[in-house]
């Protein structure tokens, strides 16, 4: 569990970092304009270094899970998405695994509980958090984008009335406005969920390290902050687009006014872009490089030679009995070519390059 | 690097798509909001200072539609002790009588789409004097 606390700590230390660089000190500039550009610059090149680095490892062979009947004779039914065997099935089983997580709802769990028999059991949590937690996170950033366009889109109004369609109304708590988002919760809950999976789990707590835990704390915290900053704050998001707006168009401006509460979130934010490429977090990246879904299990239909392989060189018995020959037939070996026949053959392919092979064997006797 | 024209092309897609906001600004403009306030002839100030009328007259007017709905509360005192009449038609747009000058000014800034005038009939502005 160091690694827990250690997280926990990291992250509260970092909320600390923006409520003192800008509520104490003042550092809006640093927080509001140098920090948010350095990040995203470490995200997008950081992002494709580590791309590029993994198409640099080749994958001579052919390595991905099959979960099912191989292409086989024709009156065995084959698989094709669990077990691909063209171009076709593998962006159908990408598309599934991209979308739908295809491979987290196969998450089995082993336990003993019918005696000493192993047992395995279907375990969806995994799948089921996962699903909510990407798909809010997705429809979260989506709605941020308010913030970055001007004028903005139908469809970007059209998704803030959808994701806001109960109307919630808790108004004598002073909450209830601006109208409740509801990805904005199922984001936090997602979370949670995963958060409380990892640590009541046994066997997951276990394998779990900080770099575990800290994207999720991270995650957490930027929620609330974010959910804290919307209902319970409710930050001047006038200015807040002033300032978004002039980091989009390059003209950086840092209204007054602004709440610390969204330099915190803002902040978070930035760690998390910038944290990105280091992390397990690139698998937004990694998930299309997987060689054990995204290539086409052909290895009985095509020959796959390893781009390495060093050129061994070899001589074969029929070489080495040309050279050997005359001595064989003369010491009483046994020969797959006679004499003649291997002349006849020599002479064969030498005729239509006659003056050539004089040539060569002029150059030979140099 | 191997499958090059495979991968190049997957990072020129997610550059595009998460560039979105840099290059759809592109050479445009992004004016800040300007709702017009009322002549000082008609109002000097508001229900509430500027900042929390900024930041929560949504809250603000929840709990005025709760009173008066709810309560049959239509007196509200306001924090310098002036009391004002309740009333969204009445009141607010007595001053801010022009929504497309003043309220969709923020409002269609920031995508937001108030459902005030799911009930209330949206005021026609009045001629200036």
């Amino acid at each position: 569990m160091i690694g827990f606390l250690f997280s926990l700590v990291a992250v509260l230390v970092l909320v600390g970092i923006a409520l003192v660089g800008v509520g104490g000190l003042g550092l809006k500039v640093l927080f509001g304009v140098i920090i948010p550009y350095a990040a995203v610059l470490t995200f997008f090149a950081g992002l494709v270094y580590r791309v590029v680095d993994w198409a640099r490892s080749p994958v001579p062979f052919r390595i991905p899970t099959t979960c099912g009947q191989e292409k086989s004779l024709a009156w065995i039914k084959p698989n094709k998405i669990d077990n691909p065997c063209s171009t076709g099935a593998v962006v159908l089983r990408m598309i599934f695994e991209v979308l739908t997580f295809r491979s987290l709802f196969r998450n089995m769990k082993l336990d003993y509980r019918e005696g000493p028999k192993i047992r395995y059991s279907s375990e969806k949590f995994l799948w089921l958090f996962a699903l909510m937690f990407h798909y809010a996170f997705l429809v979260v950033i989506l709605r941020h984008l308010r913030f970055f366009t001007e004028p903005i889109a139908l469809w970007q109004q059209t998704l803030e009335h959808l994701d806001g369609f109960l109307e919630f109304n808790l108004a004598s708590f002073a909450i209830g406005l601006p109208t409740i988002q509801l990805s904005g919760l199922v984001l936090l809950g997602g979370v949670t969920l995963l958060l409380v999976r990892r640590i009541i789990v046994p066997t997951v707590r276990y394998i779990s390290l900080a770099a575990d835990w800290f994207p999720l704390f991270l995650i957490t915290f930027i929620c609330l902050t974010g959910i804290l900053a919307r209902y319970v704050f409710r930050i001047d998001v006038v200015k807040v687009k002033e300032m978004a707006m002039g980091l989009a168009t390059f003209h950086p401006v840092v209204p007054d006014g602004i709440s610390v509460w969204f330099y915190i979130h803002f902040f978070l934010v930035c760690v998390l872009f910038a944290y990105f490429p280091f992390s397990k977090l690139m698998h937004l990246g990694g998930v299309f490089l997987s060689p054990t879904r995204n290539l086409v299990n052909n290895s009985r239909a095509v020959r796959h030679v390893n781009p390495w392989s060093y050129p061994v060189k070899t001589h074969s018995y029929q070489e080495y009995e040309d050279d050997f020959r005359e001595q064989m037939v003369e010491a009483g070996l046994p020969v797959d070519k006679s004499l003649e026949e291997a002349a006849a053959e020599k002479a064969a392919k030498e005729a239509p390059a006659a003056p050539e092979t004089q040539e060569t064997e002029e150059k030979r006797e140099e | 690097m191997y499958d090059s024209g495979k991968i190049i092309t997957g990072l020129v897609i997610f550059l595009a798509i998460f560039t979105y906001p840099l290059w759809s600004n592109m050479g445009k403009a992004a004016p800040v909001p300007k709702p017009e306030l009322p002549p000082k002839s008609v109002a000097t100030q508001c229900v509430a200072d500027t900042n929390y009328m900024r930041t929560s007259h949504m809250t603000l007017l929840n709990v005025w539609r709760d009173d008066v709905v709810r309560m049959g509360d239509r007196v509200y005192v306001s924090p310098n002790g002036k009391a004002y009449n309740m009333s969204l038609t009445n009141t607010c747009l007595e001053c801010h009588s022009d929504k497309v000058k003043f309220c969709d000014q923020c409002h269609n800034y920031l995508a937001v789409a108030p459902f005030c005038w799911d009930c209330h009939q949206v005021p026609k502005p009045k001629e200036k004097k």
